[in-house]
């Protein structure tokens, strides 16, 4: 009986985010012509990469109790520091990729360790973090850095086909890479249970002698790490490099984690869930384009709805599996 | 002398000094003021006016805040009580008062009901609220926009100018509204028991009903105050500019509230406020950013420059730290505040 109410309560969102995709994918077919294709579907993929990779990464973050604000700052960080080392030191991509890569990872290892040792709340940290990546971007340059380099439009251009005349990104490989390793280290690793302990709750972790210290900074290290890989995408999708790239950025990948079934109060959900809370939020975009007549600030309300609906039902499955555990 | 040093004020107000000493520096004029056209001009007053929709705006995030909630969507309120305020007097034309009652009544009943909405969201289903109220954050902008149409709307109706832009008794206008605001928060918290029931809630929801308080009801209120205060807040901003801009009015606002309600010496972990702290908070950020202003350095660094403040306040108020780097002598003081904390958490 416990174990199957366990299994509910875990699992109903995911279930729900999944039939949402579903209804609003069947909901867009049939309404206009076109929608219908795999290129479609792909496209959300095309669009999104980089915000499935931040999206994995704040999944560990949540699932830990913590929160990250300072993703979509990074972002631009990335940007601005892979534009700025392509164009203007003339650097070769094996250099600026992993530069790039290393600034979202240190930033991220300074916040884990910071919320760590001086037991600082997450929120205030990655704020500051918020803060700070989007000054640095500033201080490279004010301006857009457009970046004209073989790789990065290799990167930008070349198209994967797939059978039926469909073809995907390599910024798509990398984001479904990501998400596959994550899924991994999630459900298969030490680290992946400890993370969930530790959401659990973070004293219970303490006392079975699990590794939270290691494991805390680590995740807000993998976060930054991740989000400088989106950002490098990022950089693939725009081709430049600027200060404001992504602005509100760690609002969508909040959205998208929650609607992707993820507890915010941490300890419960999925990677794959974050995944295709992310595909929501494209798919309304989608949507909105294909109306036509739509304005862009009805995807902001539209996420609200969606925002709310998914935590009233989040609320609810709590409720209804602490009632029942209170019964029984 | 050690009495002051201990003051939760003590380092905000400090820093408020520094930081002031600092443009003294640069400007050798800073502190003094004058009276043109029967009004009174300085930096000093420029920094109070342009602070009120921050100070305002701040004073009801310190009360969300000592619930132990925060209040995430104040800024996308701003910009809806902007766009509702100057919709409602953009037809209007002439200096008569009543597009203005309307407006001003409008906005503000709206907006203490979207705040209430939060509450309800938090108080009745439970919901965090950081989620709840990053719900109307994100939703809340979008009506904005949906209210101006995504435009800037521009307001060519004088009276609407005075909110932000008037002078009483020749200080601005905005000034007043801020302190106004201050004292009956002040009161209604310091002189009546409603300041200790929102402490309490704070620092044990569960404890505080059974001991007879409602706690739905409180955190109900304050989050229905934190809704007014940035009506309020962005009325002002939106007056000062004569427009509604429903995509960028009251951008990174919560941010800046929270920041100064922290730097205040309010916790995030709640039980306890200090609205003084929070309005010095408020005039630290504010004249951080004319300072940035004024001595000429590049406007951008001022978002670095807010990340290391934050940083070190949220430093120097951690046990953990203090006790590393200051070494013995707070070892006893610090290890008593981490059971409290310990003790408010279970």
């Amino acid at each position: 009986m416990i174990n199957r109410l366990s299994l509910d309560y875990k699992q109903l969102p995911l279930v729900a985010t999944i039939a949402l995709f579903v209804l609003m994918f069947s909901f867009g077919s049939l309404r206009y012509t076109g929608f219908l294709s795999t290129q479609v579907f792909l496209n959300l993929f095309i669009d999104n990469a980089f915000l499935i990779v931040i999206a994995v990464g704040m999944t560990f973050v949540i699932l830990s109790g913590g929160i990250d604000l300072s993703v979509g700052s990074v972002i631009a960080l990335t940007s601005m520091v892979a534009a700025s080392l392509t164009m203007e030191a003339q650097l070769s991509p094996w250099i600026v990729v992993p530069v790039s890569l290393l600034v979202g990872t240190i930033l991220g290892m300074i916040q884990g360790s910071l919320i760590h040792f001086y037991n600082l709340q997450p929120f205030i940290v990655t704020l500051a973090g918020m803060f700070l990546a989007r000054g640095l971007s500033y201080l490279i340059s004010v301006e857009t850095i457009s970046i004209d380099h073989p790789f990065f439009s290799y990167m930008a251009n070349s198209q994967i086909p797939l059978p039926g005349n469909n073809f995907i990104s390599i910024s798509v490989v990398i984001a479904l890479i990501v998400a596959a390793i994550a899924i991994f280290i999630a459900h298969f690793t030490n680290f992946g249970r400890t993370v969930y302990a530790i959401g659990g709750s973070e004293q219970s972790a303490l006392l079975m002698g699990l590794p939270v210290t290691r494991t805390k900074i680590l995740i807000y290290t993998l976060s930054g790490f991740l989000a400088s890989l989106a950002g490098l995408i990022f950089t693939f999708y725009m081709l430049s490099g600027y200060g404001l790239h992504a602005n509100g950025m760690e609002l969508d990948t909040i959205a998208a984690v929650v609607i992707g079934g993820t507890l915010l109060t941490g300890g419960a959900g999925y990677v794959a869930g974050s995944v295709v809370g992310v595909l929501i939020l494209g798919i309304i975009q989608t949507i909105i384009v294909f109306e036509g007549t739509l304005s862009s600030w009805w995807t902001k309300i539209a996420i609200g709805v969606l925002l709310l609906l998914f935590i009233v039902l989040q609320r609810v499955i709590v409720w209804r599996s602490e009632k029942k555990a209170g019964t029984g | 002398m050690k009495a002051i040093i201990k003051s939760r004020l003590f380092w905000p107000i400090l820093v408020l000094m520094l930081i002031l000493l600092i443009n003294l520096f640069f400007d050798s004029s800073f502190f003094s003021m004058e009276i043109r056209n029967g009004r009174l001009t300085g930096s000093l007053i420029d920094i109070l006016n342009r602070g009120a929709p921050l100070i305002l705006i701040s004073i009801g995030m310190t009360l969300v805040i000592a619930t132990k909630g925060i209040d995430l969507s104040v800024g996308s309120v701003i910009a809806m009580s902007g766009a509702i305020g100057a919709m409602t007097v953009a037809s209007a034309d002439g200096t008569g008062l009543g597009p203005l009652l309307m407006a001003i009544g409008l906005s503000l009943l709206i907006c203490t009901f979207v705040g209430g909405w939060n509450g309800l969201l938090v108080s009745r289903v439970g919901v965090q609220p950081i989620v709840a109220t990053l719900i109307l954050m994100v939703a809340g902008r979008g009506v904005a926009q949906l209210i101006t149409g995504g435009q800037i709307t521009t307001v060519y109706y004088d009276p609407y100018s005075f909110i932000g832009g008037g002078y009483l008794l020749a200080l601005p206008f905005s000034i007043f509204i801020a302190a106004f605001v201050f004292l009956i928060a002040v009161l209604l918290t310091r002189k009546t028991a409603l300041g200790l029931f929102i402490e309490s809630v704070g620092s044990n929801p569960d404890a505080s009903r059974l001991a007879g308080i409602n706690s739905k009801n409180i955190m109900l209120m304050v989050y229905m105050f934190s809704g007014f205060c940035a009506g309020v807040g962005g009325l002002i901003l939106s007056s000062n500019v004569m427009s509604a801009d429903g995509n960028n009015a009251g951008l990174w606002f919560e941010l800046d509230a929270i920041l100064a309600v922290v730097i205040g010496g309010t916790s995030l972990m709640g039980g306890r406020f200090y609205l003084t702290g929070t309005v010095i908070g408020a005039l630290i950020i504010q004249s951080l950013t004319t300072t940035i202003y004024s001595i000429g350095i590049p406007a951008e660094t001022n978002l670095v420059v807010k990340a290391l403040v934050v940083l070190i306040v949220c430093l120097l108020q951690s046990p953990e730290f203090r006790r590393k780097v200051f070494g013995f002598g707070k070892v006893k003081g610090a290890g008593e505040q981490k059971g409290k904390e310990g003790a408010t958490l279970l």
